[in-house]
């Protein structure tokens, strides 16, 4: 692959880890990242709070919303591109992983409505309205920002160990295995439609009121989750630059192209798609956490098969198997999804369609590979 | 003297006609007190004299009319003394006997038991039917007269029956206890619940009646076990033949050709509205005719959703062979064009498709067990479409070029069959049978832009366990996964049951990593 093209070959093991972890990314791509926090973190800040409304250059609170939401779809498309770009598992089941995370955090942000609700209960309204008396055994513990942070990690990687172990070991692959991670998560968006399943049923969790005693709609608290979500975004790019190019990325990879010679030469690759598959399905669970505080409502919806496949468009317009394009696909797709919503509802339907189309026939590479392809072309002219 | 003997012959005509009623109880009829009407009712059904059935009929359609003393029938037309049966003028003070629910059950009951008496054995038997539930101990005599009349075997015993509830609470334990016993034989939620006071010291005094009891409680629940076992192996058959269709253009498109084709429901969903189509336009240009749509939607549904895969399969499936992902989001790409394209055209409501009046009613094979029609012909119209599909691949010449590519697309190409023409043709093949699926479809659920969305998990279910390759496999898998979806519906509830088949299959898959008949030999692991 291209992306691994550029690196210079280190001694595994005997670097330090921060070193290791800084020639994970050359200089241009640090520049950039610090470029993309400052932005995050103070200028959006700054626009956002100190300028007036009128002024154009003023972010409103429904830009910093939308942004922050695409940086939530862009950790899960690079989650997804992770397993698909370099492991080769196209997984149709990473909605599932992204709702658990958001209904883990969405019971903690559910307990800290309080006796807000509508029926001034200490139990969720929906439970009041099922006639509930007391908290599930699931919900003990949901009042605590740790538990509820624990939660967001440890299910996603709890079912995706299960799971992949399971469906790895007995080498499902390929397409069987993107139709079962489709079913796996059909069958949990049905779960969670169920009143009595006791995550809301149809309408999930909304009206949220605090987080950490902070109102949760204040423009202060709205910043303060944007920030956390790009340095989470940025922390997960970095992250993945560095376990890519780590010699088990380097297996990874190699198991993506040839997975019987890999086992010939002495690999289990069980471990390494497992390892991979839990690492994707965790940051979608981070991702998911971050959604639902910054969006206000999760809801079985979020399971849906469409919402699953439609995350493997935004990595595949980007660009499978580079880091930076599953962020410009899940970016681009998602603002041309908001524009076309508002102006052509009618239409989106026909341009995502399409976009699978065009995306899939004629730009294998997404747009970072016809950007490459153009940059090369043009040094191709001059030389 | 003779006109006194005139008299006395017409007096004794009208009473041969109409008089066999007590004309005290007829009057009673109209007493203030309901109980003392019901008490009417059934002292007149318990003497079952002729005559009494039409005056309980007009009762109960409110045409009974009192005035003073005297009750007329009024028609409409023309008027009738309820006591002498003479035609007569209704008086002008006259009211209609007022009739209140508890009354109308009565009434029902009455003119059921009188009923067992008509000459016409359909009559009877409708009748002995209604009297299965909620039959009152004042019944208890028309009914044994009736059973002792009666002829036929089949009416014999529903009468039994029916005469058994009558005398559960008897006075006489011995009748008690001959009731419980006839009961034992029938296979009713309304008898067990009738049965199970019985067992117990507070609602039966004697002990060989409880036991008795006990006894036939016991059997009745082992049939009942065993009626809802067949109920649920009927409606498993028919989720699996409605599988089957869902999955059988997906067998060929998957199974055997290898493409992931995620827009397989959308062209269920195009059979679906080809269905409705052909409602509307005979609805329009003939109405008369109207029922017959049906039939005329099944090679449209085939040609259009056929059209629809030939282009898919030209315009964008041909430059993905092989590359089995990419083909995966190609082919949702085009489900979600071909889902908006249904809203543009039909709006995104759901449309409604109605059954032809053929389909309507079902076929009772056990009491408590009615199998509709449209599930039965939906049945049988899955085996007919299979039947076809393995006509089609086994004996002609389409079906061997296409086993032929299949299984070596080089070796088939040098000797001349022309791949990629079978390749268009297999695929417009499999679209077609989708196509035909829906027509199924729109006889059972929602006909909608989205409908197809919900079948294509559960048809790839179908294909991945019955293994690629085959039509048996998706044969076997459909049916069993229907059924055995189905039973544990009825014993987890729709949703753990779904979950449930999903673990199996999931763990089966862990077993038999191929489905059910693996392709054996070298094509096995490709």
């Amino acid at each position: 692959m291209s992306a691994t093209s550029s690196v210079l070959p280190l001694p595994a093991g005997r670097v330090p880890l921060t070193l290791r972890v800084f020639a994970a990314l050359d200089r241009k791509a640090w520049i950039a990242l610090a470029v993309f926090l400052a932005l995050a973190l103070v200028v959006v800040p700054v626009l956002n709070l100190a300028l007036p409304p009128e002024s154009i250059f003023h972010v409103s609170a429904y830009a910093i919303t939308l942004i922050g939401k695409i940086m939530c779809y862009a950790l899960v498309a690079v989650a997804m591109d992770l397993i698909w770009g370099y492991g080769g598992i196209l997984s149709l089941g990473h909605g599932l992983f992204f709702a658990l995370g958001g209904y883990a955090f969405g019971m903690y942000l559910m307990r800290q409505i309080g006796r807000d609700g509508s029926y001034q209960s200490d139990l969720p309204d929906f439970m009041v309205f099922l006639d509930w008396k007391e908290l599930p055994w699931f919900w003990l513990g949901s009042d605590s920002f740790g538990w509820a942070a624990f939660l967001v990690v440890a299910l996603p990687a709890a079912v995706a160990f299960v799971f992949g172990y399971f469906a790895f070991r007995s080498r499902i692959k390929g397409v069987y295995f993107s139709i079962i991670t489709q079913a796996l998560t059909y069958a949990a968006m049905l779960l969670f439609f169920r009143n009595e399943t006791g995550f809301g049923g149809n309408n999930g969790f909304t009206d949220f009121k605090r987080i950490l005693g902070y109102p949760i709609t204040a423009p202060e608290t709205r910043l303060v989750l944007f920030g956390l979500t790009a340095i989470a975004l940025a922390a997960t790019l970095v992250f993945a630059a560095w376990l890519v190019k780590s010699k088990f990325g380097r297996v990874l990879t190699a198991i993506r192209d040839a997975e019987s010679r890999v086992m010939f030469i002495g690999y289990n690759p069980l471990w390494y798609k497992l390892t991979i598959w839990v690492i994707s399905a965790v940051l979608c669970g981070i991702a998911g956490a971050l959604y639902v505080p910054q969006v206000g409502i999760i809801n079985p919806s979020e399971m849906s098969a469409a919402n699953s496949i439609e995350i493997a468009i935004w990595v595949a317009v980007g660009g499978r198997g580079t880091l930076i394009g599953p962020v410009i696909g899940a970016f681009t797709v998602n603002l041309a999804k908001s524009w076309f919503t508002v102006s052509f509802p009618e239409y989106w339907l026909f341009f995502l369609g399409l976009l699978f189309i065009v995306v899939t026939l004629l730009l294998p590479q997404g747009l970072v590979g016809l950007w490459k392809k153009i940059i090369s072309k043009k040094q191709g002219a001059s030389a | 003297m003779k006109k006194r003997l005139l008299t006395f012959l017409l007096w004794a005509t009208s009473l041969g006609a109409l008089a066999a009623p007590d004309p005290a109880l007829v009057r009673q009829l109209a007493a203030d007190d309901n109980s003392d009407k019901i008490a009417a009712i059934q002292q007149l059904t318990a003497a079952a004299e002729p005559g009494t059935a039409k005056l309980l009929q007009a009762m109960a359609d409110d045409s009974l009319y009192v005035a003073g003393d005297k009750l007329y029938v009024y028609d409409g037309e023309k008027t009738v003394d309820a006591l002498n049966g003479e035609t007569a003028e209704l008086p002008d003070g006259a009211e209609t006997i007022t009739v209140n629910n508890r009354l109308r059950g009565e009434l029902a009951n009455a003119l059921a038991a009188l009923k067992l008496f008509d000459a016409d054995r359909a009559v009877r038997l409708a009748a002995a039917r209604e009297l299965q539930s909620q039959v009152g101990a004042e019944l208890a005599g028309v009914l044994a007269k009736a059973r002792d009349q009666e002829q036929d075997a089949e009416i014999k015993s529903l009468l039994a029956l029916a005469h058994a509830q009558a005398t559960l609470q008897d006075a006489d334990p011995a009748v008690r206890l001959a009731a419980v016993n006839t009961l034992a034989a029938a296979a009713s939620p309304a008898v067990k619940s009738l049965l199970l006071p019985l067992t117990e010291a507070g609602g039966e005094s004697d002990e060989k009646v409880r036991a008795a009891a006990s006894a036939a409680l016991k059997s009745i629940e082992r049939s009942l076990a065993w009626m809802d076992t067949l109920a649920g192996i009927f409606s498993g058959l028919s989720l699996g033949s409605i599988l089957l269709l869902a999955a059988l253009g997906l067998a060929i498109t998957y199974g055997v050709m290898g493409i992931i084709n995620m827009a397989h429901g959308e062209l269920l969903m195009i059979g679906a509205y080809s269905a409705y189509a052909m409602q509307s336009l005979f609805r329009a240009w003939a109405p008369d005719y109207v029922d017959w749509y049906l039939p005329a939607a099944i090679p449209v549904a085939f040609f259009a959703a056929a059209a629809v895969g030939v282009l898919m399969e030209r315009t964008v499936i041909r430059w993905l062979y092989g590359r089995t992902l990419e083909t995966l989001l190609a082919t949702w790409g085009l489900s979600l064009i071909l889902i908006q394209a249904a809203r543009v055209l039909f709006g995104a409501q759901n449309v409604e498709v109605a059954n032809p009046s053929w389909m309507s009613g079902g076929v009772e094979l056990l009491p408590n067990l009615i199998l509709p029609w449209n599930r039965v012909i939906i049945i049988g119209f899955a085996l007919f479409v299979l039947f076809l599909v393995w006509v089609l691949m086994n004996k002609t010449r389409l079906g061997m070029f296409v086993r032929a590519v299949t299984q070596n697309r080089a070796m088939a190409g040098c000797v001349g069959v022309p791949t990629a023409r079978i390749d268009t043709m297999a695929f417009a093949l499999g679209a077609g049978i989708a196509g035909l699926g829906g027509v199924a479809l729109s006889q059972i659920s929602n006909v909608g832009p989205d409908m197809g969305q919900g079948y294509i998990v559960d048809s790839f279910m179908v294909v991945v366990v019955g293994g690629v390759g085959q039509l048996a496999g998706a044969v076997w898998a459909a049916l069993g996964l229907g059924i055995f979806s189905k039973l544990l519906e009825g014993w987890a509830g729709a949703v753990i049951a779904k979950i449930m088949i999903l673990v199996a299959i999931i763990i089966f898959i862990q077993k038999r990593p191929q489905g059910i008949f693996a392709l054996k030999g070298r094509f096995a692991d490709q």
